[in-house]
């Protein structure tokens, strides 16, 4: 059952991937983006990691793409077009990836003591996850709240338009 | 037919697919010439990376490796905000969003 | 139980359940015409057959025998992906929502849910997240300014109120300590109505939250921008016609369904009585007659909120667009925190 299940989402995963690759629109791109991440959040659920899943699905899926998909939509964004420094980095590019995936990969399998998985071996409940965030990791967790505050701030000043003074001028 | 359906999966697996995943992601960034799509293949390889997070997570019986998959969303999220402010930004004042064409650093 | 006997169960169950689905969408796109009808002084549909009770069969054929226009502009693929989308996640949900009593007919077979899981309240909510793409490809798609208009005011509008529906749903996770929907409601159980987390769990607060929010996820009045016939012509699904219409109108009826079962589950109590146990009538000790009492609360419950909406509907204007995104971010969201705040600092207290 989890065989089957693995190679069903790993297969739709690399699909995704690959075909954000190949898509010249990027309301393509996106979606096949959003067909990564929702299988990556059955594998987490495969890994017994029953909260990331959803909250891959929740934060990923529904609200980081959404944003995506919402300027593609917003700034009408057409097909792209292809360049000679594309070409460049195409020619450099595949040969890079390729040995970065030969390396890992021979890494990954030379590895000792890599063992099973299976939700036999016990699932994260999201009590024992928040145990730990919240005891041993709450200055991190404070301090990625600030972050994103920054973050909110960054976006609207980035966002809005014009320059600081600008609201008035663009506004009326 | 039992022995199938209750198979284990090697925990490398999930790595592979990580790494294969984190390729693509580059590829994706050095090939794509739309601003948008250089940016999910950033996504991309985060995404790798929080998959191989959860499968050693899952290896070494480590809560603590979920958490970090945790913090990466959190930072993925208020990048993805700041990112895209970004590229409006840029639309606005090019009206383009091929790579290649926004080369000056002034208009 | 094998897996074999697993399978078959979980199929025969969703099968059930998905037919009982569309079979309460339908009537209940009759219920709103014949309430928002009388709400108008006027009959709604009275004609066919008693009551005008095949009225939402009829309906069914004409939309399934129409002619299924295609525009030349459309992006064809995204296009036909979109209704999809809509339905799917307006169905999905309500296979982790228990309708009954647990239990019955067996260990492991539990009749009256399809998947009992520890995080099912999340799965709802993740499933509501995706559905913003119905929605928003659909506009994009139809290369029509009218609906991207309305795809655009959508998106934003979920994105923005799903902070407030989920936080409002914060206090209610903290009292029960799991997302488990089936726990949730035991944990309310105990002295029927007083119990329930609406009255006794002080969270009445969250509960007009949630309700708020879920009216503007769901794209119903007064929330209803997206589709505002007045300014948009029908919002993100100007271009559809014939089944691929029917579909997004289903979707939204499903959807109603489903704000309402999750409303009945967390704050009144699901499927028990609001009696608590009536151990002083016989009857109560006969387990078939006990599992139809369950599953007939959990009905007028549902029906209660559906009843709500449309007359909501029938009763309130629509909002304007700042207004809408000034309440949801400056009443509803400082609101759901102050309610989490308070319901924290109670349990704490206790």
């Amino acid at each position: 059952m989890h065989l089957i299940l693995f190679f069903i989402f790993a297969g739709c995963a690399l699909a995704g991937a690959v075909n954000l690759l190949l898509q010249s629109h990027p309301i393509n791109s996106a979606l096949s983006l959003i067909v990564v991440m929702i299988s990556l959040a059955v594998l987490y659920l495969l890994l017994g990691a029953e909260f990331l899943a959803i909250a891959q699905i929740i934060v990923y899926a529904g609200a980081v793409m959404v944003l995506f998909t919402f300027v593609v939509m917003l700034l009408n964004a057409g097909r792209e077009e292809r360049t000679r420094g594309s070409r460049a980095a195409l020619a450099l590019g595949f040969p890079a990836a390729v040995a970065i995936v030969a390396i890992i990969a021979t890494v990954i399998l030379r590895a000792q003591g890599l063992s099973t998985a299976g939700v036999q071996q016990g699932i994260t409940s999201t009590a024992e996850l928040s145990r730990v965030l919240f005891h041993g990791l709450l200055l991190p967790f404070e301090i990625t709240s600030v972050l994103i505050l920054i973050a909110i701030l960054g976006a609207v000043a980035l966002a809005r338009q014009g320059n600081g003074d600008g609201e008035r001028k663009a506004g009326k | 037919m039992n022995s199938f359906l209750t198979h284990p999966i090697p925990v490398s697996w999930y790595l592979l697919v990580s790494a294969v995943l984190f390729a693509l992601g580059v590829i994706g960034f050095l090939v794509k010439r739309n601003l948008i799509t250089v940016f999910m293949s950033i996504e991309l390889m985060l995404n790798a990376v929080n998959l191989s997070f959860v499968a050693f997570a899952h290896q070494w019986h480590a809560v603590k490796g979920q958490i970090f998959v945790f913090f990466v969303m959190v930072v993925a999220a208020a990048e993805a905000a700041v990112g895209l402010a970004i590229i409006i930004a840029v639309f606005r004042a090019r009206n383009t969003l091929a790579v290649d064409r926004i080369n000056l650093m002034k208009l | 139980m094998t897996i074999l006997e697993f399978f078959l169960w979980s199929l025969l169950k969703v099968v059930v359940v998905t037919v009982v689905l569309l079979l309460a969408v339908s009537y209940t796109v009759l219920l709103e015409r014949k309430v928002v009808g009388r709400i108008q002084n006027r009959w709604g549909p009275s004609r066919v057959g008693p009551f005008g009770l095949l009225q939402t069969l009829v309906d069914g054929a004409k939309l399934f025998l129409k002619e299924d226009l295609t525009p030349i502009g459309v992006y064809k693929p995204l296009y036909l992906l979109a209704p999809i989308i809509a339905l799917a996640c307006s169905l999905i949900s309500i296979a982790v929502v228990p309708f009954g009593a647990p239990d019955v007919g067996g260990p492991g077979i539990n009749l009256f849910q399809i998947a009992n899981v520890n995080i099912a309240l999340l799965i709802i909510l993740g499933v509501t997240s995706v559905s913003v793409y119905g929605v928003a490809l659909a506009g994009w798609s139809s290369n029509n300014k009218y609906s991207l208009l309305g795809a655009l005011r959508s998106s934003a509008q979920m994105i923005s109120y799903e902070l407030a529906l989920g936080l409002s749903l914060v206090g209610v996770v903290l009292r029960a300590g799991t997302f488990n929907l089936r726990n949730i409601v035991e944990q309310q159980a105990a002295k029927g109505f007083l119990t329930w987390n609406v009255f006794g769990g002080l969270q009445i607060l969250a509960f007009f939250i949630y309700l708020t929010a879920a009216y503007a996820e769901t794209n119903r009045s007064p929330f209803d921008l997206p589709e505002a016939e007045s300014e948009l012509t029908g919002g993100y699904h100007t271009e559809y016609s014939s089944m691929k219409f029917a579909m997004f109108f289903m979707a939204e009826y499903g959807n109603m369904i489903t704000v309402s079962c999750v409303a009945t589950l967390l704050f009144l109590g699901g499927w028990t009585s609001p009696f608590a146990n009536l151990h002083w009538f016989p009857a109560t000790h006969n387990p078939v007659l006990l599992a139809f009492a369950s599953l007939f609360w959990f009905v007028l419950k549902v029906f209660f909120f559906l009843f709500l909406y449309i007359w909501v509907r029938g009763t309130l204007p629509r909002f304007r667009y700042d207004q809408l995104m000034n309440f949801g971010w400056r009443v509803l969201m400082p609101l759901a925190i102050l309610n989490i705040v308070g319901t924290s600092l109670w349990l704490a207290y206790r």
